[in-house]
């Protein structure tokens, strides 16, 4: 293709969005970052690794994260299955399904999960008049209300890859192993499931990344009692105004979801490259 | 691939049942959220006692409620112009550009992604509180901007991959100008992929509510007031809101998949 006759045609065209991302996002972050050493000593992420309660947080926000990463992943299976195997309907259904929630904003399915788990929520009194229990369920304010809540805010992202990669698979592949002889399990586990692991897996890694800095869904599911690094965040810089302390924090969570992320792109080259 | 799914296992109904689930499981706060927005009730509760419009005639009476949504409409309205505008200068830059430093220039454009929205909420805070410039809806309007950034690019990107530019050599060789040719040859092919990079662009400056709780002040935008609101669970009037939000997010979905280039932003 005549390169040359592209000219600086491509070049002019990205400078004008280049700049602006270099004044407004990179500039301030890297601002941020500065502000996590600024006296030249690294005192704000000592205290972030001395301190235990910073540390708990820190290692809970990664255990939620690794949870809901996990339930994500067992839900998404079935679901991405439907979406790539039933008929066009079916599917088109299914996915109404996934992105009416998925394009609905989070503050809204957040704050409709107060309404389902509460005290006098659907879930307590649905079991309440079967009798399945006696005394309401503690669903909110706790972790278990905010791993609902972020599994439901974060499961079209797990399912999105795995159906992508189900989609290609070639279904010639499981005929011909039943056809030799193959049990529908084997063909599953032996055929099937290999084949869709780059979805899985790259699915893991972007829900498990975006969990990290998760900040609404904790807020008001949690009740004040479940602290993610991002609620500290935000209470280090609005409350305390403590910035040095907050871009510690802030320098931790990324250098997490980018060590997280760097590593799993070496591995899943070419399968969810963008560009 | 083989088309036709073939004769239903039991094992593939099973599963499919599973699946039918997982999807009730996530139209359940959606749909739970309908009657409780109807309630003739003064507090929430489910099933509601009685039903009435009292809760949308609360929304649409308080000035406050107004107010918070037309700064949020303008706010989503600049973010679409700019996000859709740069956006699609920066996809033509890298998708077209023989530059070196393209492969840095693709990083940045989708480094927002990459970044919690906590951090970068933090971080344009930081600078526009020390630029004296905090607490104004424009200051909102340019980080949703950057926000939104990325999946413009990507939209556009994959669409403009899918065009030959030998068109627009072609059009340049009957006489066209090189920016004629874009305009007139180039661009209509990715009207589909435009008009989704607009509603995306549109939908997330409208519901985000971080960067707006950092920047905003006493601007507060629409998602602000809800989440003050859910904190100090006060009247259903949020359910309303709620509702109404929902209904927006189907009309966009409705509209972005019938006339956008399909609603999938991932893979």
């Amino acid at each position: 293709m005549s390169a040359r006759r592209q000219g600086w045609g491509p070049l002019a065209a990205g400078a004008l969005p280049l700049a602006f991302l270099g004044v407004l996002f990179l500039y301030p972050v890297a601002r941020l970052l500065l502000l996590s050493v600024e006296d030249g000593s690294l005192r704000a992420f000592e205290r972030a690794a001395a301190d235990a309660l910073y540390l708990g947080v820190l290692l809970e926000t990664l255990k939620l994260s690794l949870i809901v990463a996990a339930i994500c992943l067992v839900l998404a299976y079935p679901a991405a299955y439907f979406l790539a195997t039933a008929s066009r309907g079916w599917a088109a259904l299914g996915f109404a399904c996934l992105l009416l929630p998925f394009w609905s904003s989070i503050l809204v399915r957040t704050y409709a999960w107060t309404i389902v788990l509460g005290r006098n929520g659907v879930v307590n009194r649905l079991l309440l008049e079967t009798g399945l229990i006696a005394e309401p369920l503690a669903l909110l304010n706790n972790e278990a209300g905010v791993v609902v809540g972020m599994v439901h805010v974060l499961l079209p992202y797990m399912v999105f890859p795995i159906y992508a990669v189900m989609l290609r698979i070639d279904r010639d592949l499981a005929a011909a192993a039943s056809g030799l002889g193959a049990s529908p399990w084997r063909v599953f586990t032996r055929i099937y499931f290999p084949l869709t692991l780059p979805g899985a897996f790259a699915g893991s890694v972007l829900v498990f990344v975006i969990a990290l800095g998760f900040f609404v869904t904790p807020a008001i599911l949690g009740g004040g009692r479940v602290v993610t690094i991002g609620l500290l965040i935000e209470d280090q810089v609005r409350r305390f105004l403590d910035w040095p302390f907050a871009a510690a924090l802030a320098a931790l969570l990324l250098a997490a979801a980018f060590l997280i992320q760097g590593t799993f792109q070496r591995v899943l080259r070419g399968e969810t490259r963008w560009h | 691939m083989a088309l036709g799914a073939g004769r239903p296992t039991p094992q593939r109904r099973a599963v499919y049942a599973a699946a039918a689930l997982v999807f009730a499981f996530l139209m359940l706060p959606l749909v739970v959220i309908l009657p409780v927005s109807f309630t003739s009730a003064d507090y929430l509760g489910f099933p509601p006692p009685g039903f009435s419009l009292r809760w949308y005639r609360a929304y649409f009476d308080d000035p406050a409620w107004i107010a918070a949504t037309l700064r949020s409409l303008a706010i989503a309205g600049a973010v679409t112009v700019l996000a859709t505008l740069l956006g699609t200068l920066l996809a033509f830059s890298i998708v077209r550009g023989r530059y070196p430093g393209r492969a840095v220039a693709s990083q940045i454009a989708t480094a927002p992604l990459a970044v919690p929205t906590i951090v970068y909420s933090v971080a344009v805070y930081g600078l526009f509180s020390a630029l004296k410039i905090a607490g104004q809806w424009q200051g909102i309007a340019l980080a949703h901007t950057v926000h939104a950034l990325p999946f413009v690019v990507l939209i556009m990107g994959a669409a403009l991959r899918t065009v030959d530019p030998a068109q627009e050599q072609a059009a340049m060789g009957l006489g066209a100008s090189r920016l004629g040719a874009i305009l007139r040859i180039t661009l209509p092919q990715l009207r589909p992929a435009l008009i989704s990079s607009a509603f995306l662009a549109f939908i997330s400056s409208f519901d985000e509510v971080v960067l707006a709780m950092f920047l905003g002040g006493a601007n507060v935008t629409l998602p602000k007031k809800m989440f003050d609101n859910i904190q100090m669970e006060i009247e259903p009037t949020v359910a309303a809101v709620a509702m109404l939000q929902i209904a927006l997010a189907a009309i966009v979905l409705a509209l972005a998949a019938r006339f956008g280039s399909g609603a999938r932003v991932m893979n």
